[in-house]
């Protein structure tokens, strides 16, 4: 049967060691059944220096394994060193690079991807930058299900694609000030990187003790982990036609594996739900920005 | 030797305080129309068609400026909407509007050559380079900068690029980059950029538990003071909340910003205009901060010492900070 949907596997968000960066990407070269891996630093540019000298391996290596690889930009360039890297992302690769940052528009090569943390939530915006080049489009978070359905076809009469965000926290905001470091009682400039004992965003609770939200260095994050597999039949009947599946720590081949066994037809959606229920116990799983009353609601059934 | 004069661009929710700002000193006014196209898009606040021609015609008449802000994303689908809020904008003599959205942007670009337009802070272009892009795609003559800048920052970005900048002086503070930040639809499924709003009235609730004051935002606590304590509006990212063992205002403490005191460096670093935050804020407060800061920036263009902080009873939660500009708030 047709193939509905293409995967993505998203930037890895958080600040994970070097070496847990290279086998995360080894597997995902060598087991995950995905098409595209978005690799780069999309959050704080403090934490590139511990791992850049491992991304061509992972790139190579991914590339071997027969997935197209995309470079992520910064989501909020503000420093000289960051516009530098903003403009040598597109300079001194041939690969693809998705944007974050509409700083790299002044680079930018046909074609390219607008990742999540670009605006586009309306056909006329879409257009703008399907017009310039942008090829795929992973919609912002928030972006309810009946913009979606329109975008998509808005898409679909400019040669591009959506992606939609199915499978992770949720970024949420971006700030000049680092979290991680304030709760730590630390300066963003002296942070001595605690958010490295996060590696999936640090809780953030009401006072009620209620799970609200996460923080992630100068990212605010959903607590609850996006899922939409029970949701793939009304995707791909929107138009829908790609899959973000962001990284996070436990089994996340098998997430991956369950996408693609639902997007194959292999398996039902619920059955889906159940064995991520199963590779990720501790999440809470929603798909409120899209089908619910909030983004924080409780995952609702298609 | 006199200072270069800074224009002073400041709120107005309503008609009144609209006047009041012009009677206070206003250079130039900002203002919205009354429905989903502006980023304070709240019950009672803004214009219609009517007022806003009448307000921009007495600014007119006082020398003053008018800008309209249409900063919101337009909803897909929906476009048609904010395409007649820019077109009857242009109708009624704004001076310029204040737009957010890309597509938006391209459309009055090319709509209304001769219309002057500028970057909100809702488009978050936070350097250079970015800024570049808006003002060589769409022909932007001005950008409001984001609050995530410092004021060194603010000098570079001035030194680089050829169109006008103007940052927030007063009021609200945002934590978070704005135009790029779902907190409040997570919670209430109302966001900024599709609404115009945060942290929505209609979403809020306070409740008195175990001899302790509660408001919530969308089911979740936000603030917990003693019973006799007044309550602080629930606005999610100035709350008090637990993370890991840290407890207490995670994201920001419920202070707003005051950088009068910054005034001259602000200057010195080439910014063309200050922006005072507050158009859901009353006509009083509008007067009494817009004439205090007119003093100010007349005082600086003239030589004279700026005296900060006269505005302190009116900043919320009585405390005030700097924000990015300084770089120790990071």
């Amino acid at each position: 049967m047709t193939k509905k949907f293409s995967l993505t596997v998203g930037p890895l968000q958080f600040n994970w060691s070097a070496d847990a960066f290279s086998d995360f990407y080894a597997r995902i070269a060598d087991e995950a059944p995905v098409d595209r891996v978005v690799i780069g630093e999309t959050v704080c540019s403090k934490r590139t220096p511990f791992y850049e000298d491992r991304i061509p391996a992972a790139i190579e290596r991914l590339q071997s394994g027969g997935k197209t690889v995309v470079l992520g930009s910064l989501a909020m360039v503000t420093l000289e060193r960051e516009k530098r890297a903003a403009r040598e992302l597109f300079e001194q690769t041939a690969l693809e690079v998705e944007i974050n940052d509409l700083t790299l528009m002044n680079w930018a090569r046909p074609p390219f991807s607008i990742g999540p943390l670009i605006n586009v939530y309306n056909e006329a915006t879409l257009a703008y930058l399907a017009g310039q080049g942008a090829k795929m489009f992973c919609l912002p978070p928030e972006a309810p299900f009946a913009s979606v359905e329109k975008l998509a076809a808005a898409a679909g009469e400019c040669g591009a694609e959506v992606e939609l965000w199915a499978y992770g926290r949720i970024p949420l905001a971006i700030s000049s000030r680092c979290y991680h470091a304030r709760v730590h009682g630390l300066s963003k400039d002296s942070c001595q990187f605690v958010c490295d004992k996060d590696p999936d965003g640090l809780t953030v609770r009401t006072l009620d003790g209620a799970d609200f939200l996460a923080v992630n260095g100068v990212q605010t994050m959903s607590h609850n982990t996006c899922n939409l597999i029970g949701d793939l039949d009304r995707l791909a009947a929107a138009g829908v036609r790609s899959l973000r599946l962001s990284p996070h720590t436990g089994d996340f081949v098998a997430v991956t594996k369950a996408f693609a066994d639902v997007a194959s037809g292999a398996i039902s959606g619920d059955e889906g739900l159940t064995r991520l229920r199963a590779t990720a116990p501790e999440a809470e799983f929603s798909n409120g920005f899209l089908f619910g009353a909030c983004g924080a609601a409780e995952l609702t059934p298609a | 030797m006199s200072a270069r004069k800074l224009e002073l661009v400041c709120p107005a929710g309503t008609p009144a305080a609209f006047r009041a700002a012009i009677d206070a000193g206003a250079h130039t006014v900002y203002c919205g129309f009354n429905d989903e196209t502006n980023a304070r898009n709240f019950p009672g606040l803004n214009f219609s068609r009517d007022e806003l021609g009448a307000s921009i015609a007495h600014a007119h008449k006082k020398g003053a400026h008018t800008l309209v802000a249409i900063n919101t994303f337009p909803r897909a689908g929906a476009v048609g909407f904010w395409h007649k809020a820019v077109d009857d904008a242009a109708r009624l003599g704004a001076d310029a509007v204040i737009l957010a959205d890309i597509g938006l942007l391209d459309y009055a670009s090319k709509k209304h050559p001769n219309l002057r337009l500028h970057l909100s802070v809702q488009a978050a272009a936070a350097n250079s380079d970015a800024i570049a892009f808006y003002a060589r795609a769409f022909g932007v003559k001005r950008v409001v900068l984001p609050r995530v800048l410092t004021v060194q920052e603010i000098a570079a970005i001035n030194r680089d690029i050829e169109i006008e900048t103007e940052v927030f002086i007063f009021g609200g503070l945002c934590v978070m980059a704005e135009g790029r930040c779902s907190l409040s639809s997570y919670a209430t499924g109302k966001s900024p950029n599709m609404n115009g709003a945060c942290s929505p009235a209609s979403h809020v609730e306070y409740r008195e538990e175990d001899g302790e004051l509660v408001s919530r935002l969308g089911g979740f606590a936000i603030h917990r003071v003693g019973a006799s304590e007044p309550a602080p509006y629930p606005t999610l990212c100035k709350g008090c909340f637990e993370a890991g063992d840290y407890k207490g205002h995670v994201f920001e403490d419920p202070s707003s910003l005051d950088a009068a005191a910054l005034i001259p460096q602000l200057a010195e670093a080439g910014v063309t205009a200050l922006k005072i935050e507050g158009r859901q804020r009353s006509r009083s407060y509008t007067e009494s901060v817009v004439r205090n800061f007119r003093k100010a920036v007349d005082d600086y263009a003239a030589g004279r010492p700026v005296v900060a902080g006269a505005l302190r009873d009116l900043t919320e939660g009585q405390t005030t900070t700097a924000g990015s500009y300084r770089k120790t708030w990071r």
